[in-house]
């Protein structure tokens, strides 16, 4: 069974969709900004367990006559289980880690195990963050690249928008929910450019066909009846995805938590991206059997 | 493409069975390893601690500079140019000069250049100089002299840095050169990462000097153990370079924790020299700038032995004689990056990835029933056989596994029943306009063959260039899923499609449903 969904009919509205989100998520990563983690900013993380369930403001107060600066507390997963965030100073004190953890076992009264330590100087948080942005970049323009080899540009240039879309869009919604950017969030951003390169490509490949196929269909009949052949494989596609994710996300831990909610929400845009950013553009540059056989003419002569 | 000949089915076959029969390894007994290879947990999984230490050459620099002063000011005067306003500074010396050609010529002088040697290896020299207004000058060290210094500094360093961690006794650390400036360490299964840090953070520098009131070499300002102030000779009498070894011992009398060492023969001379001139005086242990004690020299000690005591605990002595038997670090290390996970963090990470696989592996095995009936058995079929293979190449490569890397498992779990479901669809449209189903599977499969390959090499690609830049964990990630793409090729284009073939082949009369 083939669906017959009339999906150049809503280019348009889902166009316009699109680029209102695309706007709102640079507005709010430009003015709102990105919540950074001690990754990109520098600073010390704790994860800590103690026996005993406590309120996270009395941790923050027990903290607060070290003068460490900007500490957050927050519950992390099960009962007892709490991570400290303490902003990054300029003192160099190698002795931070055991201070804190005597400070808080004398205050609390409690046994406190510190699970997990994780701590970044600036200068090594501003080069994560710089490699972090070039490893993105890079993987746009290899992308860019390899489309632009196997077909032709127009489609190069369609699905690298895409993937800006895509990218943006999840970095948005990450500084509307203020969810943090670390280390696994950019694994997580680089696998969604992936993934929906991957989801594009599936479209793009049937458009090829097609054009080739039947050249006396319009580019916008052709990507619809493209999007519908491979509809069914998108969303089969789609679902084992986020089948796999969700399981990630819901047992997975709280460390792969962030990691997976930005998958999540990757896989979601991609295939959305796919079917209503990528299409559109090839119908934008007026892409026909023509331009691929320009392009056959350019290669053999 | 269902076509397979006898050697293409062995092959086929072969290759699963040799790649995947090493994931088996990873459950031999450990006390009977058939063959010594397993995935690695990586810190996150086990427990450990990352330490990433930077040296920092600054006190390098001056001492540099410092020693060029005396050298430049004699050749300035024997070349008759006259210099004033010199300067020392940390980075730099700077001084007016009144022949500034001439002086160039001398400055970057191949022959015997005493001052400014030229480095071979760089074809570079190793200082260089900045005109500033009016004749004046700036020497510095040139860029490759700067390297030079930070690289003789890191590579004792890492020396240094390998004993002293080897000395506490953790297992399998790994101690790695990263950059011009950086040393990486990781310790595996260590729980508690302060007592490394804090021996890595002492650079260990040990003098012996005489406390005196005026000394020719000038005096030192220090507060004493005791919190007495201590005018200490600037002369060093002798230096933690001739001790060739140190050990914790208790002395008898108190019962106190002291730290006795062994000099070498020079270190026997100087010293037994040093005591004999002096007895009666006190002789001050200096260790990084601060007074250990400063005992009375009661007698001559000549035996090239001697005795440290500091009211010292045990646990300070044992670690006191483990940094003089190391050697002192030419520079400070300060740790730039951390990150230490506690092993049963570890252990509830191993759990919950273990869980999620497993949860999200019988969803998709499910779901792909549900859908393809009996050919969702084989892209099933052909999913076990992908991790089989996943393992079996992540143990050969004798790969990290890290918490993300478990998540590139599952994911390669999700993304890989792709191939089939591509190939799958792609049959199902064929079957609409093409009669017979060996024909319809047969131009399935090559027509979604081109499709699968260019979707699976946009997240190779991805995957790359995670590895490229990813760090630790974000690696394990890059390595799974790129290894996951790989193996899925093969599953899906090999075992899925001659399993495929084989149901087709047989039931060649039976209407088929996909």
């Amino acid at each position: 069974m083939t669906r017959n969904i009339n999906f150049v009919s809503k280019f348009k509205k889902a166009n316009i969709f699109s680029l209102i989100i695309f706007i709102l998520s640079i507005i709010f990563i430009f003015f709102k900004g990105l919540n950074y983690g001690i990754d990109f900013k520098g600073g010390t993380l704790i994860e800590l367990r103690t026996d005993t369930s406590i309120n996270a403001t009395v941790i923050r107060d027990s903290l607060k006559s070290m003068n460490l600066g900007d500490i957050n507390v927050k519950k992390f997963g099960k009962e007892g289980d709490y991570l400290i965030k303490v902003e990054q100073k300029n003192t160099n004190n190698s002795n931070l880690i055991p201070e804190i953890k005597k400070t808080l076992a004398d205050n609390l009264n409690a046994d406190v195990d510190f699970r997990r330590v994780e701590n970044v100087g600036p200068k090594v948080s501003s080069e994560l963050l710089e490699s972090s942005i070039i490893a993105i970049s890079l993987a746009l323009a290899a992308m860019l690249f390899y489309i632009w080899i196997r077909f032709e540009w127009q489609f190069s240039i369609g699905s690298i928008i895409a993937l800006f879309h895509d990218v943006i869009i999840t970095l948005g919604i990450f500084s509307v929910l203020s969810l943090e950017i670390n280390l696994s969030i950019i694994a997580a951003v680089l696998t969604i450019v992936g993934y929906s390169m991957n989801d594009t490509v599936v479209i793009y490949d049937r458009i090829r066909e097609n054009l080739l196929k039947y050249t006396k269909i319009s580019i916008s009949d052709i990507s619809n009846l493209s999007i519908n052949e491979t509809l069914s494989r998108t969303i089969i596609t789609s679902i084992t995805t986020l089948l796999a994710l969700i399981s990630i996300y819901i047992l997975g831990g709280e460390i792969l938590r962030g990691f997976s909610f930005a998958m999540i929400l990757g896989v979601i845009i991609g295939t959305y991206s796919s079917i209503f950013v990528a299409s559109p553009i090839l119908k934008f540059f007026k892409v026909s059997y023509k331009t691929l056989e320009k392009e056959e003419e350019k290669i053999l002569p | 493409m269902l076509n397979f000949s006898k050697i293409n089915i062995i092959l086929i076959y072969l290759i699963f069975f040799l790649i995947s029969i090493f994931s088996v390894l990873n459950f031999q007994n450990k006390d009977n390893l058939i063959l010594d290879k397993k995935v690695n947990l990586g810190l996150d999984l086990q427990g450990g601690s990352y330490l990433l230490l930077e040296i920092n050459s600054d006190s390098l620099v001056e001492e540099k500079i410092q020693s060029k002063v005396i050298p430049i000011k004699k050749l300035l005067r024997e070349n008759k140019l006259n210099y004033t306003d010199f300067k020392i500074n940390k980075k730099n010396l700077t001084f007016k000069i009144s022949d500034l050609e001439k002086f160039e010529l001398f400055f970057f002088s191949r022959k015997e250049n005493l001052i400014n040697p030229y480095i071979d290896n760089y074809r570079a020299f190793e200082l260089d100089y900045k005109k500033l207004d009016s004749n004046y000058v700036q020497v510095s060290l040139s860029k490759f002299g700067l390297l030079t210094i930070n690289n003789s500094a890191l590579k004792q360093s890492i020396e240094i840095v390998r004993r002293r961690i080897d000395d506490v006794g953790t297992k399998e650390p790994t101690i790695l050169q990263r950059g011009e400036k950086r040393i990486l360490v990781e310790l595996p299964g260590l729980k508690d990462p302060e007592r490394i840090k804090t021996l890595l953070g002492k650079t260990a520098k040990l003098n012996f000097r005489m406390v005196s009131e005026n000394s020719e070499f000038g005096v030192d300002e220090l507060i004493s153990e005791t919190g007495e102030p201590l005018k200490i000779s600037k002369r060093i009498v002798m230096s933690g370079e001739n001790l060739i070894d140190a050990q914790p011992s208790i002395q008898n009398q108190q019962n106190e924790p002291t730290v006795s060492f062994t000099l070498d023969r020079i270190g026997s001379q100087k010293f037994g020299r040093a005591t004999t001139d002096n007895v009666g005086k006190r002789l001050a242990i200096v260790l990084d700038g601060k007074i250990i004690s400063a005992p009375n020299i009661n007698e001559p000690i000549t035996s090239g032995k001697g005795v440290i005591s500091g009211s010292f605990t045990f646990q300070e002595a044992t670690d006191l004689a483990l940094l003089l038997r190391s050697g002192a670090l030419p520079t400070p290390l300060d740790v730039v990056e951390e990150r230490t996970v506690g092993p049963d963090l570890g252990e509830d990470s191993i759990k919950s990835g273990i869980t999620s696989l497993i949860v999200g592996f019988i969803l998709v095995i499910f779901f792909m029933l549900y859908k393809y009936k009996i050919f969702g058995l084989v892209a099933n079929i052909a999913l076990i056989a992908n991790l089989l293979m996943l393992v079996g190449v992540l143990t050969i490569l004798e790969a990290t596994l890290t918490l993300p890397g478990i998540a590139g498992i599952i994911l390669t779990v999700g993304m890989a029943v792709d191939a089939n479901v591509l190939i799958f669809e792609r049959i199902k449209e064929e079957l609409k306009t093409e009669k017979s189903i060996i024909h319809a599977f047969d131009s399935g499969y090559s027509k979604a063959k081109i499709t699968v390959l260019d979707a699976n090499i946009t997240t190779l690609i991805a995957a790359i260039i995670l590895f490229a830049f990813g760090s630790g964990p974000v690696k394990g990630f890059a390595i799974t899923l790129g290894i996951g793409i790989l193996t899925t090729l093969f599953t899906a284009y090999f075992l899925a499609r001659h399993l495929t073939s084989m149901i087709i082949l047989r039931k060649k009369n039976i209407t088929l449903r996909i």
